[in-house]
């Protein structure tokens, strides 16, 4: 089937004001008799979910958490990005848009890029009056702060809990569309596969998690907003339970999947500790606003960092990128520290870390507190104690967060960081209204492979999930469900129902019946290890290779040695974990296959081949200016489609930040 | 942070489902190292049960950084354990040292039953929600953000209250399994904030109805709750609560 990204015709800037005022409408009687599946409720599936219920579609919301609430957007940090030039800095829809493009590697649609920008204002209007807490300043107005690869201050934020405030306000927008009957929810229950009929998506067959039993479930139309797959690499920032199965059960029923090779390492981590580690935790990219980043000039250097004197620290961000310093884009502020570490000049007990430092800001602002306050002659201790203060009031939970962990005062001894799993640009190929190539089936947010390209910017993912799920699909879904006012409901006896829930539960006692001797949690590990060697931060033709017949042998393993202790009809943790660590297996190979496919560098897939002498990376714009997505043809089997990427606007350029 | 590792008895709670009676269990667990977080030294722990053919510890968890509100431990007698606000995925075993006993059972309250061993449903805050714990906003409808100042220290109030995780650490330290705490951050993040003000009274006694109707004890001022709060929800918020309720009530104008 050719691709066809369904990008309206005309200028950049008027294509989605056109679309709206000209697609097709869903008039409020229908609406009431037609029936939404949304799998999750994240900052895409809440927002959606919530948006569409508001319309007065019949919406039915599921995700695996006890709670809506507790979806893994629930830990996003440092903030939302909106055009909203409120700092009278220069911001514009055309500036967002241009940072977003050109923070993607030029690997991103223009269109989709340019409505995000667009709706991204729209965006903290809601949240706000929807009750988010933002941060504010003395005079009541709304404050902002900057991210990496820009140079505006465009972000929004909550402390170093935006997501958990964002997510509150879609949460309980969905939650008063539950009181009023036009959402039902569905906690502790796992999509497990799409059904089809007549080669549309008609529905879903999930399983109850508390009891175990497979339920049948009939829509209209299906939305995966089930997030990003970065815990294929076991190690990552997201949550234990974040996965890819209702992506990869779309993907097997003929969705394409974009990009899967695009992964974001992000580069201020707490780094691992041993090999009970579980998952790593992130510390905000917001830091880098007042952090500063650095390792010993000398190599090996085993000194405490408080001892090593200003004059022999090597600021290496500052140093290569003058223009940005701290705050280039993620890809190359992991690279970079990578490049540091590599070479011998780690810190810390594993020598795998840098150190980001406080200390400056800490004076900086404490001397500003003492103006504020038209003090004189403060003690240097005085001035620390203020400028401690200010911090606190800024990243306070972060600082906590970090100490619990480690043990140690980031008020007094530098962070030390390192590079870490982050976040999924690839996910399902959708075109401008967020369909996948199955018809009826959407994908928003993380799920979808959209809007970043090769490199998402920091507080870009946030803005995305809202949009797709507040301002872009209440409308595209309509100029599908226009056609559908005259399907009824189909009852779950159908023949494709029966099937699908067969295919299932099949697959689920063949899982069961394997009594083989090893934990899915050691073989989830064994499967993160080879992603993170040889498909993480740097990647060769060789390791590639290599990494896919591993994973072929791992799948083996899987299949015919693991353990998963209890039975099918209870709440089994560990069955739960099986099913999803047997989807990241297959897609591990075919994020390797898109990896080696990909003969250049650009964002956050790195492959060594591709270089400048600097060490940057080189793109093949003759060669890979486009989408790679992938069609399922049976096990191990994909076939590669390519959306060509058209530029009407921006001129691709090799991204500097120097 | 010196490193050390240790040997460690633990007694948890099992029950096979809610209808079954439970019972404590001992494992004895080696080697922990005190730079792993309780959460990873309870995946040792399954990792050597499933080794030896035995069913794993069932407990909830899932952001393991203390902002999901998915964990939800009782240890050694205390919701979310030992550590000044914490959850439990936030504790770290360099809390505790060699031969050292831990007690580990679930959230215990009549409106929280037992699903499995450690993990409760906890689906009666979703529905407190659902009375009333939100702004009645539709997409679309907003004006623009700046055009509504609100006084900072209004909006430092109301996210203090709007950090609120729902783990239910308040309820499981309630001798009276109250969820006033839970109920009064959201009253309060709401009644902080002019967008709140239409709905106000309203919504707080329709909440308060709805917390009664699922089987919470009552508030008798013990401030079990506060001290266990992972997030240092404020008794203040309780006070806001009282007044809300009383100014809603008190008028007969609802
Ligand atoms: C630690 C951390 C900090 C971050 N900070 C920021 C930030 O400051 N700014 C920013 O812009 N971005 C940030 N991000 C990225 C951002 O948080 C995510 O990309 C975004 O929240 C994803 O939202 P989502 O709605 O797509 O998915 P999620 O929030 O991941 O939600 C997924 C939903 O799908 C459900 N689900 C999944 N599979 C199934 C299934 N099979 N069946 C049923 N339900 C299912 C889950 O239960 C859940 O409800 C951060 C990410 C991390 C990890
Ligand atoms: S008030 Fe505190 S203890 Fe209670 S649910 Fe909220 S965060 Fe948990
Ligand atoms: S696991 Fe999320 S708060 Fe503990």
């Amino acid at each position: 089937m050719p691709l066809n990204n369904r990008i309206p015709a005309g200028d950049l800037d008027t294509k989605w004001e056109k679309y709206k005022s000209t697609c097709k409408l869903v008039n409020p009687a229908n609406k009431r008799s037609i029936e939404i599946i949304v799998i999750g409720t994240g900052l895409a599936g809440a927002s959606a979910a919530a948006s569409l219920g508001e319309l007065g579609y019949k919406v039915k919301a599921f995700c695996f958490q006890d709670s809506p609430r507790r979806a893994h957007s629930i830990a996003a940090q440092g903030g939302i990005n909106a055009a909203k030039n409120y700092q009278n800095d220069g911001d514009s829809v055309y500036r967002l848009f241009y940072d977003t493009i050109k923070g993607g590697d030029y690997r991103a649609r223009e269109a989709n890029v340019h409505r995000l920008a667009e709706v991204s204002g729209n965006i903290i209007d809601q949240c706000v009056a929807q009750g988010v807490p933002f941060a504010r300043e003395y005079g009541g107005l709304l404050s902002n702060r900057s991210f990496g690869g820009t140079q505006v201050q465009r972000t929004f934020y909550a402390a170093g809990q935006t997501g958990q405030q964002l997510l509150i306000g879609a949460y309980q927008s969905l939650e008063r569309q539950v009181a009023l009957g036009n959402v039902t929810m569905y906690s502790r229950h796992e999509m497990l596969d799409i059904v089809k009929i007549d080669g549309k998506a008609r529905g879903i067959i999930a399983r109850n998690l508390v009891t175990g039993e497979l339920e049948r479930h009939f829509g209209h139309s299906v939305l995966i907003c089930s997030g990003g797959y970065g815990n294929v690499f076991y190690l990552s920032t997201n949550a234990m339970g974040s996965n890819v199965t209702a992506a990869w059960k779309a993907h097997k029923q003929g969705a394409y999947f974009g990009n899967p090779c695009f992964t974001q390492i992000h580069p201020t981590c707490i780094p691992v500790s041993g090999d009970h580690q579980s998952k790593l935790t992130l510390m905000s990219e917001s830091l880098r606003n007042d952090g500063r980043i650095w390792v010993p000039k000398k190599q090996n250097d085993s000194r405490k960092a408080n001892e090593i004197p200003a004059d022999e620290r090597d600021y290496y961000l500052e140093r290569r990128y003058p223009a940005f310093g701290n705050l280039v884009p993620r890809d190359v502020a992991s690279r970079a520290a990578k490049e540091r570490c590599d070479a011998g000049y780690g810190v810390g007990a594993s020598k795998q870390a840098v150190y980001l430092d406080f200390a400056a800001a800490i004076l900086r602002y404490g001397k500003i507190e003492v103006g504020k306050q038209g003090l004189e002659h403060v003690s240097e201790a005085d001035i620390i104690k203020m400028g401690k203060e200010v911090v606190a009031s800024k990243y306070g939970n972060l600082f906590e967060m970090y100490e619990k962990i480690t043990g140690e005062n980031p008020y007094e001894v530098p962070m030390r960081i390192y590079p870490a799993v982050h976040y999924t640009m690839g996910g399902l190929w959708v075109d401008y209204e967020l369909m996948t190539t199955v018809p009826g089936l959407y994908a928003l947010g993380e799920a979808n492979f959209s809007d970043h390209g090769a490199n998402r910017l920091g507080a870009s993912a946030l803005m995305q999930g809202l949009a797709d799920g507040y301002f872009v699909i209440p409308y595209t879904i309509g100029n599908y469900l226009a056609d559908e006012i005259r399907t009824k409901s189909i009852p779950t006896d159908h023949p494709a129902f029966v099937a699908a829930e067969k295919e299932v539960f099949d697959r689920i006692n063949k899982l069961m019946n394997i009594k083989g001797t090893e934990s899915v949690e050691s073989l989830h590990k064994r499967l993160g290890k080879i992603m993170w060697d040889k498909c993480g931060m740097a990647r060769n033709e060789k390791g590639l290779q290599e990494a896919i017949e591993e994973i072929r042998a791992l799948k083996k393993e899987f299949w015919s040695n693991v353990r998963i202790p209890g039975e099918v009809n209870e709440f089994n943790p560990e069955l739960d974990k099986a099913n999803r660590v047997a989807d990241f297996i297959e897609l591990g190979e075919l994020m390797c296959m898109d990896a080696l496919n990909r003969n250049e560098s650009c964002g956050g897939h790195f492959r060594e081949e591709y270089q400048t002498e600097e060490g940057e990376a080189l793109r093949q714009d003759d060669k890979f200016m486009y989408v790679a997505a992938w069609e399922y043809k049976g096990d191990s089997q994909f076939e590669l489609h390519k959306e060509e990427l058209v530029y009407d606007v921006v001129h691709p350029s090799a991204r500097s930040y120097k | 942070m010196e490193h050390y590792n240790m040997n460690l008895t633990l007694k948890v709670w099992k029950q096979k489902n809610a209808k079954a009676a439970g019972r404590f269990e001992t494992y004895q667990v080696k080697g922990i190292s005190s730079e792993m977080s309780f959460l990873e030294m309870f995946d040792v722990l399954n990792e050597q049960l499933i080794a030896e053919g035995k069913e794993p510890v069932a407990f909830d968890h899932d952001c393991r950084e203390g902002i999901c509100g998915m964990c939800s431990m009782y240890i050694n007698g205390r919701a979310h354990g030992p550590w000044h606000h914490n959850t439990t995925c936030q504790l770290h075993m360099r809390e505790y040292k060699d031969g050292d006993t831990i007690v580990v059972e679930p959230w215990r309250a009549d409106a929280f039953p037992v699903i499995k061993d450690l993990v409760v449903n906890r689906n009666s805050f979703d529905h407190i929600v659902q009375a009333g714990g939100y702004i009645s906003v539709n997409t679309g409808n907003a004006q623009d953000a700046n055009s509504l100042p609100i006084e900072k220290q209004k909006a430092d109030d109301s996210f203090a209250a709007a950090a609120c995780i729902g783990c239910g650490a308040c309820v499981a330290a309630c001798p009276n399994a109250s969820a006033m705490l839970f109920l009064s951050a959201k009253v309060a993040h709401l009644a902080y904030l002019p967008q709140g003000d239409v709905e106000r009274k309203e919504r707080v006694v329709n909440m308060v109805h709805q917390m009664d109707k699922e089987g919470f004890g009552s508030c008798t001022n013990i401030g079990a709750c506060e001290a266990e709060c992972p997030k240092g929800i404020s008794l203040e918020n309780i006070a806001k609560l009282n007044r809300e309720y009383m100014v809603a009530t008190f008028a007969g104008d609802r």
